[in-house]
């Protein structure tokens, strides 16, 4: 069964097409992972799979777990389990950073009709993903992703993807930006997401993040179309040739 | 008396109708009756078995009043009748001295508004204005032992009138403007605070203000002394339900700092949405003392509201905190005045506002080093939030520098909600309307966590309800 299914995905933004007829498939429990150069359309897509409002879908659809998506809203396909662990992560100045995890748990939660958890509870089961991802004991002094280094940035992203418990997870160049031992905290939650049988999407310029996640297929993108798809030697392919001989001989 | 008839102007439908224009049956107002004039001032006086001396002073303000003009500046005031306010009400017979005492209806009344009963065990006292007649007041016995006074000024007027007298409209004297004068002429109610010298009040001492009556004025005044090395800090509320007919708030506010104590005053007032908010607040602020005054400002139709400190005693300081919400069909004309009389004195000034479905917001300021203020500071900060294309605000800082040494810094920012924002905390789940709520609490944040916690609280609930309409 698949948990994702693009049909012809076409999407512009001021008239711009940035997205041309993108279909593609991604089985549950898999991990697929999306390379290309800059300006490919990689993150694009991630953002409209999970429903930015500025991106404008002029044709195709989107299906999320048997279930077209393509008109819901951003907090609705969140409800529904897809998450979008992103490349630059917002820096908003006066929300408290726990809180307002405590404040997104609920209202998933809630759209999920799931119990809503007591503070407490909700307490233990953060403690256990800080702990996991060692972060620093002061975060619970600070604002939402306010003042983050790249690294805990990404962190910060990871423990939400915890708690936010999806479906299937999009990651957004997630390793950009880290340093190693970032790279080793991020890839191994990244690995406990996917154990749970969990799907995954990963848009990268790197290979070195795939030593966590293994994929099951690549693919190629390039001016807004898939241009390649493979194996995990395709992966290897361009490490060694790089982009350049794979898209000239498209 | 036609005031039970026109419930039907309720229907138009505001954000929180349910919430805020909750109203008990007003049967008491067939007693009292619109308009101004000396009978009725000398009425209030009598009814109250007020002093000789404060009849007099009421009636030198009405005089006073009769000859001063509206404000050529701000708001449009023109549609304010003052002939069809009542200016004196009563509610109830006589002063409740614990929670048992208060009447149910006006317990429904707070009720709705939220306001916990537990609060009282953790606020020192509450003293709360239904009408023009406080209903409920009480205070712990550690500060009564003390020497804190924290009563209704009705009853300070008899029982401390040696404090009370020397004091009372000195910092805003009648002549300072008309709603001044008005207020001087026709104040009823109110709370007196006097921190003894070297007293240190730890927990908020509070007071809950509710204007209730359909066209009615309040005009209660509150009286603070604070002596000499003595610390406290006094908070008030005010919430108002809506009616048809404009009703008028022109309360005042009277602080005297004395020397190297620490005062702060922090409100949270919404008002009905029809309501005029024109309210004199002012502190006087003697050597090395501090003041500070913490603000937030909703609802109303029009607010004019700046509070002053009189940076009278060299080495005296001023911070003014302040967050005004002007939504659909209201002018937030706020701000701030500091007078720099002395030398080494300083202010601070950071104002927040948010304008949203044609809301207007609009900071007014006015700091002013005069020639005797050597070497004195002044940082003014102003930050606009507009929600949308219909919404404005707009920045009037006038600074007025008449020392060479001063030390001045002046900065504004306006900007909106930005897109990815929204969209990174929907991503999350959240609702457009939650995320853009949160992301407005967020941009008053710095100002909210001055308050106690559970005003903090309420302040951050009133913004969701102001925000609720705003999606779609």
């Amino acid at each position: 069964m698949n948990i994702l299914t693009i049909k012809n995905l076409s999407v512009s933004v001021a008239g711009k097409t940035l997205l041309n007829k993108v279909s593609l498939t991604l089985k549950k429990g898999e991990t697929t992972v999306i390379m290309g150069p800059n300006g490919s359309g990689k993150s694009t897509l991630a953002n409209v799979l999970m429903g930015h409002p500025a991106y404008q879908v002029e044709a195709g659809q989107i299906i999320f777990n048997g279930r077209d998506i393509t008109a819901l809203k951003p907090e609705e396909r969140s409800a529904l389990g897809l998450f979008l662990a992103w490349q630059q992560p917002r820096e908003i100045a006066g929300i408290d950073f726990y809180p307002f995890l405590f404040d997104a748990h609920k209202a998933l939660q809630a759209a999920r009709q799931k119990r809503v958890p007591s503070v407490f509870s909700f307490k233990k089961k953060l403690d256990q993903e800080i702990s996991l991802l060692q972060i620093k004991e002061d975060w619970s002094q600070r604002y939402l992703n306010q003042g983050f280094s790249g690294g805990e940035k990404k962190k910060a992203e990871m423990l939400q993807l915890a708690l936010a418990n999806p479906q299937l997870a999009i990651f957004d160049e997630i390793d950009s930006g880290l340093d190693v031992d970032a790279l080793q905290v991020v890839g191994q939650a990244m690995a406990r997401f996917k154990q749970g049988a969990k799907s995954a999407l990963v848009v990268t310029h790197y290979l070195r993040i795939l030593k966590y996640l293994k994929p099951d297929k690549v693919m190629v993108m390039s001016q807004g179309r898939l241009v390649a798809t493979g194996g995990p030697e395709l992966a290897k392919r361009l490490e060694k040739e790089g982009f350049r001989d794979l898209l000239t001989n498209s | 008396m036609p005031i039970k008839l026109e419930k039907s102007n309720q229907s138009t439908a505001g954000t929180h109708d349910s919430m805020w224009d909750s109203y008990n049956s007003a049967d008491y107002m067939a007693q009292t009756r619109r308009g101004l004039d000396e009978e009725l001032v000398r009425f209030i006086s009598q009814e109250k078995q007020e002093p000789d001396w404060m009849l007099e002073k009421r009636l030198a303000a009405l005089k006073i009043y009769h000859t001063l003009p509206l404000p050529d500046w701000g708001p449009d005031l023109s549609r304010l009748d003052l002939d069809k306010i009542t200016y004196y009400a009563r509610a109830t017979d006589k002063q409740s001295q614990t929670w048992d005492d208060v009447p149910s209806d006006i317990k429904a009344t707070f009720n709705k508004l939220g306001i916990p009963q537990a609060e009282q065990e953790l606020l020192a006292g509450v003293g709360a204005q239904y009408e023009s007649t406080v209903i409920y007041h009480s205070l712990k016995e550690q500060f009564k032992a003390q020497g804190v006074v924290f009563e209704d000024l009705d009853v300070a007027l008899k029982s401390h009138a040696e404090l009370v007298r020397p004091y009372f409209m000195r910092a805003v004297p009648p002549s300072l403007h008309k709603f001044a004068a008005l207020h001087g002429a026709v104040w009823s109610g109110g709370t007196f605070l006097y921190i003894p010298r070297g007293v240190k009040v730890d927990l908020p001492l509070q007071a809950y203000f509710r204007m209730n009556a359909k066209g009615m004025g309040q005009f209660e005044h509150t009286l603070i002394i604070v002596e000499e090395e003595a610390q406290a800090h006094y908070i008030e509320g005010c919430s108002a339900p809506r009616y048809g007919i404009d009703s008028l708030h022109a309360g005042c506010v009277e602080i005297f700092v004395a020397a190297r104590a620490r005062f702060r005053y922090s409100s949270v007032e919404s008002w009905s949405k029809d309501a005029y908010n024109l309210n004199t607040k002012r502190a006087i602020v003697q050597a090395e003392a501090h003041m500070e005054w913490v603000g937030g400002n909703f609802g109303s139709n029009v607010t004019m509201l700046y509070p002053c400190s009189v940076l009278a005693g060299a080495g005296a300081t001023a911070d003014h905190l302040g967050v005004a919400f002007a939504n659909h069909g209201q002018i937030q004309d706020t701000g701030a005045k500091v007078i720099h009389l002395a030398a080494n004195t300083s202010s601070n000034i950071v104002m927040k506002s948010i304008s949203k479905d044609g809301g207007k917001a609009i900071y007014r300021g006015l700091v002013e080093i005069s020639p005797a203020a050597e070497n004195a500071a002044a940082n003014i900060k102003c930050d606009a939030l507009i929600l949308d294309s219909r919404s404005s605000s707009d920045t009037i800082p006038l600074i007025k520098i008449k020392n060479p040494t001063a030390v001045l810094a002046h900065e504004a920012t306006a900007g909106k909600l930005n897109e990815d924002d929204i969209f990174y905390l929907r991503s999350r789940g959240l609702s457009e309307g939650a995320a853009s709520a949160m992301i407005v609490n967020g941009f008053i944040e710095p100002i909210v966590k001055e308050l106690p916690l559970e005003y903090a609280v309420e302040m951050n609930r009133m913004v969701e309800l102001e925000m609720e309409n705003s999606v779609g």
